[in-house]
């Protein structure tokens, strides 16, 4: 394989890398069939993490908030598909969650987010336009939740472009 | 760094004085194990800053975790309407594990709250309050809960007393002298 792997988070105005990966044990999603809407793309190290409050179920929380802004979310870890589907169940999730698992962290890898020491993916956000372009990315410090104030900011910047398309 | 979007204002609940140096914003959810392990915390800094905090609690339900807390939330909301929230709130985080509405018809009693209010309560009335709270945390980096803002900044440091004080007594300190 030879893919240039970027030395930091691919910044905005950067082409989403490609990616297909499994959501299920049955069922793969691929960047291109989540074009047409703004993309939140949530990177994150690990399923389980011990606190109630995680990221993954607070934007479960606010999904609808996404949702008014048109946008779809995904969140990736390295953890495979029996694992998420175990977390998803049990935090009652109602979006997808990709398995970034073989080869381990590529795609976490191509977006610039890997942490290679450790083998996990970074807690990284991406806001990706209809088209596909990168158009916010901001890595948090690993043990800090982002929350998604930087999210909704960055949905709120695309708002105008999009009625542009659309008009 | 993430700032409080919804300024502190008269629909907020609020112990201690407007012109308080520091004014700590809590995002709480009465469900939560850590906002109820943050409880007594906030209880000991509050007695430790005295007149110079300003406490403000706000609504963070994470409902799809935890079903007790959006009945929980609306309860202590019926609550201050008759002028007995933080009565209410402390209530509810002292009986965290009782939180069912069977529960909170009980307390109701016991504070005051008439059934047709609480039914009131369970129907919705006071969902749009909750729903300003939620929304305004989230727009200001609420992460999770509790979520802690110092004079309108998110506070990520540990949640200990002794850390809480220092760093409530620095914002203190640094705060620019009330208008």
């Amino acid at each position: 394989m030879s893919y240039d792997y970027p030395a930091a988070v691919l910044p905005a105005g950067t082409t989403a890398p490609s990616f297909a990966l499994p959501a299920t044990p049955d069922q793969t999603v691929a960047l291109e069939e989540l074009r047409g809407r703004p993309l939140i793309l949530a990177f994150y190290p690990a399923d389980w993490s011990p606190v109630c409050g995680d990221q993954m179920a607070l934007y479960n929380q606010i999904l609808p908030e996404f949702h008014k802004a048109g946008a779809q979310l995904v969140g990736i870890s390295v953890d495979g598909v029996w694992c998420h589907a175990a977390f998803a169940a049990d935090r009652k999730l109602h979006f997808p969650l990709l398995a970034d698992f073989e080869p381990k962290g590529e795609v976490a890898r191509r977006y610039g987010v890997y942490r290679e020491q450790e083998g996990i993916a970074d807690r990284a956000l991406f806001v990706i336009d209809a088209e596909g372009v990168i158009r916010w990315s901001y890595v948090s410090p690993l043990g800090i939740n982002p929350g998604a104030d930087g999210i909704l900011v960055a949905l709120d910047k695309l708002a105008p472009a999009l009625q542009g398309v659309q008009s | 760094m993430s700032r409080l979007f919804i300024p502190v204002n008269a629909q907020d609940h609020a112990e201690g004085p407007d012109t308080a140096p520091v004014t700590l914003v809590e995002y709480g959810d009465y469900e939560c194990p850590y906002c109820g392990e943050a409880y007594p915390v906030l209880k000991a800094v509050q007695r430790a800053l005295g007149d110079r905090l300003r406490f403000v609690f706000r609504n963070f339900p994470i409902s799809e975790l935890h079903p007790d807390a959006v009945a929980a939330a609306e309860f202590a909301e019926a609550a201050a309407q008759a002028g007995k929230f933080w009565q209410a709130h402390d209530m509810l985080y002292e009986r965290q594990n009782a939180l069912k509405e069977s529960d909170l018809f009980a307390y109701g009693e016991e504070i005051g709250l008439s059934p047709q209010v609480l039914h009131r309560a369970f129907g919705g009335a006071f969902d749009s309050k909750i729903e300003v709270d939620f929304s305004g945390g989230v727009r200001s980096g609420v992460n999770g809960t509790p979520t802690l803002f110092i004079n309108g900044v998110r506070y990520d440091g540990p949640r200990d007393a002794d850390s809480l004080i220092d760093a409530l007594n620095q914002a203190a300190r640094t705060a620019p002298v009330h208008a």
